[in-house]
C-alpha cells in the first residue's frame, strides 16, 4: 500500500455548490413529481410555488458553477477519457468484491475516474441543459393567443412536459446510484467526509506543488 | 485567509445573494387600489336627474297601455326608434354564423330544448316581450306605441304583465297603480330584468341556473356582485346600455360575440397577485374558476324529456313533484330533471356560436343533436375555457324532412290543437308547423338534444374559487377531464415515458441493491479467508 496523505481536494465553493445542488434536486424532485400528480404531499399550488422558486435557485447556482468551472479550469476534470475506462468498469463489477485497489488514482487535478467523467459530463451537457431549457419553456411558454409574442407560442406542451419528466427520472436514478457509489471509497464514509470537510486521504504520489499552493489559500 | 475576511467573503458570497433572492422571489403584496375604486364607484348608485312624479302627463287615467307609451315618447322622442331596433323588442337580430352566413335569428324563430319555441305560442310567451299585443304574425313591429316602456323602467316593483295576454298588463280597477308606477320610472332595477330573465324556460331558474329571484335577496356567497350584504350591484351596472343597446350576449340565441360583456372590462386580465394565476387568464375565462357551482339557492332544470308527455291518469293529465316541490313530470311537458349546486361543464369558446335553424337538416348519425354549439378549441387564439350549463332534452323532429319541429303548445282554450291543453302531439305539431310556415311530413320522432349556455353569474367570493387540484388531477372526476385537445400538467402524462422512467428507477434500485448485497457477502468471505 502506498502512503496516504490528507489533501484538501474539494474547495469551499465546490462543496457549497454540491450540497446546494443536491438539496435543490431533492426539492425539485419532491415537488415536481407532485405536480406530475404522482402523489399528493404539499398541495398542488404549494408544490408549484416551491418548484418554481427552487428552479430559479438552481439556475442561479448553475450560473455561478459555470463561472467557477471556467475561471478555475476545473472544467477539465470532465474531459472524457477512455484510459482506464475498462479497468474502472472491471473494478466496479469484479475488483471491488475482491478488495482490489482503485484502478484510477484520485488526485487534485484528476478527481474523477473515467466513468465519473462520462456520467458527470453527460449530466452537465445533456440532462441538466434539457431540464433547464424545458423548465424555462414550461415557465415562459404562451398558449396560442392573439397579437402577443408569437414566437413564444407553443401549440403543444406535451413534448416539453415529456422531456422534463424523462429528465427527472434520469436525475432521480442518478441520485440513487450516486448515493450508493459514495460508499465505495477507501472506506465506506471517506467520500462523504471528503465532500463535507473538503479533506481526503489520497495516495501521496498525486500531490503536486500546485495543490499545495491552493491549499495555502 | 484571516477568519474575519473568510466570514466577510462567506457573507457576501452566500448569505447576501440568498437574502436578495428571497426578497426577489417573495410574493408581492396585494394591490387593492383597483378593487377599492370599483367598490366606491358601484356603492354610490345611480342618482336620477328627473322626478317623473312631477310630470302631469304621466298622472292621467290611461285607458290602455299604448297611451302610456305615447306619453313617454312625447318627451323621449327618439327612444321609440331605438327600441324598435332593439332585440328586447324585435326578438331577432342580424347575425353571422360561420358556415351559414348572414342569418336573422332570435327568440322569434329559433328552437331550443326548453319550451322549444315561441311560434304559434305568442299569446303566452309574449308576457316577456317588451311590447304590447304580439299575439300572432299580425303584430306591428314598426309601431312605437307597441313598445312597453314600463316593464323595464317601473321602479315600484308592482307592474305586471298579465298571463296569456300577449304582453298586455291588466288595466283599470284590477290592475296595478299606474300613477305610482309612472311617478317612479327610472333606471331599470334588478327586479325589472329578473321579471323575465329569472323565469326563462317557464319558471324560476329553469333555464339559466345562474339567474333567479334569489339574487334579489341573497348575500355575496351566492353572488359576490349582487349580494345584498356586499356591493349590492344591479344588473344594469354591468349590462350598461347606450341608446337602449345593452351590453352582454346570451349565446342561446346569439352567434357573434360583438358587444359582449366581460369581467376584464372592470377587473383587467391580470387581476391576481400570483402571476401563475394571471397566466391562466390567457386561456381560462374568469368564470371558469370563479363560478365553482351555479344554482346555489334554487334548483335549475338540467333535463327535459318531451317524449313522455301526453300520458293520462283516469283520462286526465297529471303532475308529479319531488320532495323539494319541483315538478318532475307533467302530462303537458314530460319528464324533468332538476339539480342544485351544479358543477358546470366546460367548453372552449371564442365568442361565436352555431345555431340550429328550423330550415337546417338534422344529421341523425350524430348521437346528440346540438341545438347550439359554442365554437372554439385550444389552438384558437380567441378561445378560452368557459363554464357551461348543458341542458339536455328529448324533443320532436321530423324523421322524413329531418327538420326540428315546432309544436303548438299553448292556446286560450281547448280544441285549438295546443299540446298543453289537448295532450295530443299530432295536432299540436301540425298546428305549430303550419303557423311557422314550415314543411311537415306528418311523422314525428324524438331526438336527444343539447343546448350550451355559458354560465356568467353567481360569481363566488375569491377564496371559494376552483382550486388547482380540481383540474390538475388524473381523476376522471376532474373538472377538465372532458377537454382533451391539449396537455395539462397534473392531468396528462405520456404513459410510455412514465413507464420508461419508472423502469430506469427500478433498475437503478435493483442494481444498487444487488451490488451492495454481493459486496457484503464478498467482504464476509474475504474476512473469513484472511
Amino acid at each position: 500500500m502506498n502512503k496516504h496523505k490528507k489533501v484538501y481536494i474539494y474547495k469551499g465553493f465546490e462543496r457549497f455548490w454540491h450540497w446546494n445542488q443536491s438539496l435543490l434536486i431533492f426539492i425539485l424532485a419532491i415537488t415536481g413529481f407532485e405536480i406530475h400528480s404522482s402523489y399528493n404531499l404539499l398541495g398542488y399550488d404549494t408544490a408549484v410555488d416551491i418548484h418554481n422558486k427552487a428552479a430559479w435557485g438552481f439556475i442561479i447556482l448553475i450560473v455561478f458553477a459555470i463561472f467557477w468551472h471556467f475561471t478555475t479550469g476545473e472544467w477539465k476534470q470532465y474531459l472524457p477519457t477512455t484510459e482506464n475506462l475498462k479497468a474502472q468498469l472491471d473494478f466496479y463489477l469484479f475488483g471491488i468484491f475482491r478488495n482490489a485497489p482503485h484502478p484510477t488514482k484520485k488526485t487534485v487535478l484528476s478527481k474523477l475516474n473515467p466513468l465519473q467523467r462520462l456520467v458527470y459530463l453527460g449530466l452537465k451537457i445533456l440532462v441538466i441543459p434539457i431540464m433547464v431549457t424545458t423548465g424555462l419553456a414550461y415557465m415562459f411558454y404562451r398558449y396560442p393567443q392573439g397579437d402577443k409574442i408569437e414566437a413564444t407560442n407553443i401549440q403543444n406542451l406535451e413534448l416539453v412536459a415529456v422531456l422534463h419528466t424523462l429528465g427527472a427520472f434520469v436525475l432521480l436514478s442518478f441520485v440513487v446510484v450516486h448515493l450508493y457509489l459514495i460508499t465505495t471509497g477507501h472506506t465506506v464514509t471517506s467520500n462523504l467526509k471528503a465532500m463535507i470537510t473538503g479533506w481526503e486521504e489520497l495516495e501521496e504520489e498525486g500531490q503536486s506543488d500546485e495543490t499545495k499552493k491552493e491549499d495555502a489559500l | 485567509m484571516k477568519p474575519i475576511t473568510k466570514a466577510l467573503v462567506f457573507f457576501l458570497a452566500v448569505i447576501a445573494p440568498l437574502v436578495i433572492i428571497t426578497f426577489a422571489l417573495r410574493q408581492p403584496s396585494e394591490d387593492r387600489t383597483r378593487i377599492n375604486e370599483l367598490r366606491e364607484r358601484y356603492t354610490k348608485g345611480h342618482q336620477p336627474g328627473v322626478d317623473h312624479g312631477k310630470f302631469a302627463i304621466l298622472q292621467q287615467n290611461f285607458d290602455n297601455p299604448h297611451q302610456i307609451t305615447a306619453a313617454c315618447l312625447s318627451c323621449h322622442t327618439e327612444r321609440g326608434h331605438e327600441l324598435l331596433n332593439s332585440p328586447h323588442f324585435t326578438w331577432e337580430r342580424e347575425d353571422f354564423i360561420p358556415g351559414k352566413g348572414v342569418v336573422y335569428i332570435g327568440k322569434k324563430n329559433l328552437i331550443n330544448n326548453f319550451c322549444t319555441g315561441v311560434q304559434s305560442n305568442e299569446g303566452s310567451c309574449m308576457k316577456c316581450h317588451a311590447g304590447y299585443g304580439w299575439n300572432d304574425k299580425s303584430f306591428d313591429f314598426n309601431n312605437p306605441f307597441n313598445i312597453d316602456c314600463v316593464v323595464c323602467h317601473d321602479n315600484t316593483g308592482t307592474y305586471q304583465k298579465a298571463t296569456g295576454m300577449a304582453g298586455y298588463p291588466v288595466m283599470g280597477e284590477n290592475g296595478p297603480d299606474f300613477k305610482a308606477i309612472l311617478a317612479s320610472v327610472g333606471q331599470p332595477a334588478s327586479q325589472n330584468c329578473g321579471n323575465c330573465h329569472f323565469f326563462g324556460g317557464g319558471g324560476n331558474n329553469v333555464k339559466h341556473g345562474d339567474l333567479e329571484v334569489a339574487l334579489l335577496t341573497a348575500g355575496r356567497q351566492v353572488d359576490v356582485h349582487m349580494g345584498v350584504d356586499g356591493i349590492h350591484m344591479k344588473c344594469v351596472d354591468c349590462h350598461t346600455a347606450e341608446n337602449h343597446k345593452m351590453k352582454g350576449r346570451y349565446f342561446g340565441i346569439t352567434a357573434t360575440g360583438n358587444n359582449r360583456l366581460s369581467c376584464e372590462d372592470c377587473h383587467t386580465s391580470t387581476p391576481h397577485v400570483r402571476s401563475i394565476l394571471n397566466e391562466h387568464t390567457i386561456k381560462v375565462s374568469c368564470q371558469a374558476c370563479h363560478i365553482p357551482v351555479y344554482a346555489k339557492v334554487n334548483a335549475t332544470k338540467m333535463n327535459w324529456d318531451w317524449s313522455t308527455a301526453t300520458k293520462k291518469l283516469d283520462g286526465k293529465g297529471f303532475e308529479v313533484k319531488d320532495e323539494d316541490g319541483n315538478i318532475i313530470y307533467t302530462s303537458a311537458k314530460g319528464d324533468f330533471k332538476w339539480e342544485k349546486n351544479v358543477k358546470p361543464e366546460y367548453a372552449w369558446f371564442n365568442g361565436t356560436a352555431d345555431h340550429l335553424l328550423t330550415t337546417d337538416k338534422i344529421d341523425t348519425t350524430e348521437k346528440v343533436l346540438k341545438i347550439n354549439k359554442l365554437f372554439g378549441d385550444y389552438k384558437d387564439k380567441n378561445s378560452k375555457i368557459v363554464p357551461v350549463k348543458v341542458h339536455r332534452g328529448r324533443q320532436p323532429y321530423d324523421p322524413e324532412t329531418l327538420h326540428i319541429l315546432q309544436a303548438k303548445l299553448w292556446d286560450r282554450s281547448q280544441g285549438q290543437g295546443a299540446l298543453w291543453l289537448d295532450l295530443n302531439w299530432d295536432s299540436a305539431i301540425i298546428k305549430g308547423m303550419e303557423y311557422a310556415g314550415l314543411p311537415y311530413s306528418g311523422k314525428y320522432a324524438f331526438i336527444d338534444t343539447e343546448v350550451y349556455l355559458p354560465v356568467n353569474h353567481m360569481v363566488s367570493p375569491g377564496q371559494e374559487a376552483v382550486s388547482c387540484k380540481e383540474c390538475h388531477t388524473r381523476s376522471n372526476e376532474g373538472r377538465l377531464a372532458g377537454l382533451n385537445d391539449f396537455y395539462m400538467p397534473g392531468r396528462d402524462r405520456n404513459k410510455t415515458a412514465d413507464m420508461a422512467g419508472r423502469l430506469l428507477l427500478i433498475l437503478s434500485f435493483a442494481g444498487v441493491a444487488g451490488h451492495a448485497g454481493i459486496r457484503f457477502m464478498a467482504a464476509r468471505k474475504n474476512r473469513k479467508n484472511a
